[in-house]
């Protein structure tokens, strides 16, 4: 049985109505088109044991997703962990912080899997057989492995000089990449001009409107995973600004179907890098008009200097009552290493810019320490490693005898071997574990 | 001295379909006067009730964004191509 939610699409700055067709901008005031849903509809389908009976990912909440079919691509993505983040928490004198944690998505490890299961599978429906985007990296890989399984034709175009793991994995999925010369604002300026010369199906240009709904379901987890409530304060990543719009979108669709305990208090924050924050300043000096910005920074992921949802992340994060913060390279690679060493999560730069930005927000008391808080992160480290590798140390190289592991290993280490030997007690506190675990040597970095 | 201007998908119903268009002007703003002239009422899509360029529409001058040139007093010369791509695209 076909069950569509979606009444077509309208102008999010003039109200007018369009087709569900692959168009993405007004023709009259050049405004985000946007998928216009059914609500009265959507609240007798749904329901919090509907949604909990659902398929263990993204499609669980499928009713609030802009498909007229069953979903057809990424049927496995989403419904990430989420879980209370204590060591951190203490690292940073907070008491409730959780993480979100898409650095372990399926199958690309960004959150970018969740957008693209919701765009391709509407290429699907609208009939397309090539498939292609501009792209960071992230969705580089999210669309090509999609398409791959999926059995689109796909091109992918990327800024110059991104990092080495998401060229790779990119081709190795079998796309057609194409490396641009110039920053991301320059890929996505020549790729709206292709996309008008050939009816293929960009995810982020004529899909958009579909594509960026995805990016709800990691709102919808939060809350469904919080207990159908929401946190006080979320800390996210921005690059165009889409994620953060949609999380509050999220939360403000749960609270209007009656899925929530409470009335939605939550202060969305945006984080970006020093080097490319063209949202975060416009929010921090209470800007009319957001401008534009050559990007240079560490943080690739979020380098878009001309970001589409500005305008809209900045109203969501004002709506919300929450801020921005703005971080330097150094604690972007601060920020990876404390999430790695405290909580055991390699994240992305994208990462490393999320928590630096939290810890920047608790500093300047944007976010109480009693209050709870979910930190975003949306990507995974491996796919980043030459931001940090500088920065880590290296491997203590020794020959494969006991003397050699003494020598170089343990010497000046003031730790007994049948101390370093015996397992854990049980109670042990953790910290009193780690000392003797961790030889000095490998903290030099700090 | 004659400028081409490429023209995005939605508003090439005003352009009788034609994807590039050559204007004469010596700079951004003489460029939209130019058009209106040329494709009566594309200047209304591309500008508000004041006139300023609307927030969603972004316009490239040989791939430079004008918004790091001298935005709508940008000058321009014979041979250089202008583009007008909607903003909202990407990320």
């Amino acid at each position: 049985m076909i069950m569509s939610y979606v009444k077509g699409l309208k102008c999010r700055e003039c109200g007018r109505g369009y087709p569900k067709q692959a168009i993405y901008v007004c023709e009259y005031c050049f405004g985000s088109l946007e998928v216009d849903y059914d609500y009265e509809k959507i609240k007798k389908a749904l329901s919090r044991k509907k949604i909990a009976g659902g398929p263990k990912s993204l499609w669980r909440y499928r009713e609030l997703l802009p498909l007229d079919n069953e979903p057809t691509v990424g049927l496995s993505s989403g419904f990430t962990p989420f879980f209370r983040a204590k060591n951190l928490a203490r690292s940073l004198g907070v008491e409730e912080l959780y993480i979100k944690d898409d650095s372990a998505s399926h199958p690309t490890w960004s959150f970018k899997d969740r957008v693209v299961s919701v765009a391709l599978s509407k290429a699907c429906e609208l009939g397309f057989d090539t498939v292609s985007c501009a792209s960071t990296g992230n969705l580089a890989n999210a669309v090509a492995a999609h398409a791959a399984q999926a059995g689109f034709k796909c091109f992918i175009f990327i800024p110059s000089g991104l990092e080495r793991a998401k060229i790779i994995a990119s081709l190795a999925y079998g796309a057609k990449l194409v490396a641009v010369e110039g920053n991301y604002d320059d890929v996505n300026r020549l790729c709206s001009e292709i996309a008008a010369r050939y009816p293929w199906a960009f995810v982020n240009i004529n899909i958009r409107p579909y594509y960026a709904e995805g990016s709800k379901t990691f709102g919808f987890e939060v809350a469904e995973q919080m207990g159908w409530r929401t946190p006080d304060h979320v800390v996210i990543p921005a690059a165009s600004g889409s994620l953060l719009t949609k999380i509050w979108k999220a939360f403000k669709e749960f609270e209007k179907l009656g899925l929530l305990e409470k009335p939605v208090r939550s202060k969305l924050h945006c984080a970006q890098p020093d080097g490319c924050s063209p949202i975060a300043k416009a929010i921090l000096e209470k800007a009319e008009v957001i401008r534009p910005e050559k990007p240079n920074t560490i943080a690739k992921s979020l380098a878009i200097g001309n970001p589409a949802d500005g305008y809209y992340a900045r109203d969501a994060v004002f709506e919300s009552g929450g801020s921005a913060a703005r971080v330097s390279d150094e604690e972007i690679r601060e920020g990876i290493k404390l999430l790695a060493q405290t909580e055991g999560i390699f994240t992305e730069t994208a990462g490393g810019v999320t928590l630096a930005s939290l810890k920047k927000l608790i500093q300047e008391g944007k976010i109480g320490k009693k209050e709870s808080i979910v930190l975003a992160i949306t990507g995974n480290g491996l796919k980043t490693q030459e931001a940090i590798q500088e920065t880590v140390g290296a491997p203590i190289a020794i020959e494969a005898n006991v003397t050699s592991f003494e020598e170089r290993v343990m010497g000046g280490y003031n730790v007994k071997p049948n101390v370093i030997a015996s397992p854990p007690k049980a109670g042990e506190a953790i910290s009193e574990r780690r000392l003797l675990r961790r030889p000095p040597s490998v903290d030099s970095s700090q | 001295m004659p400028i081409k201007v490429r023209i995005p998908t939605p508003l090439q119903k005003l352009t009788q379909n034609k994807p590039e268009v050559d204007v004469t002007a010596k700079n951004v703003k003489e460029l939209l006067d130019g058009l209106e002239r040329q494709y009566p009422g594309i200047k209304d899509r591309l500008c508000d009730e004041a006139g300023r360029l609307r927030r969603f529409v972004n316009i490239y001058l040989n791939e430079e964004d004008i918004r790091f040139l001298k935005q709508e007093s940008t000058p321009l010369k014979d041979g250089d191509e202008v583009s007008i791509v909607p903003a909202i695209a990407g990320g």
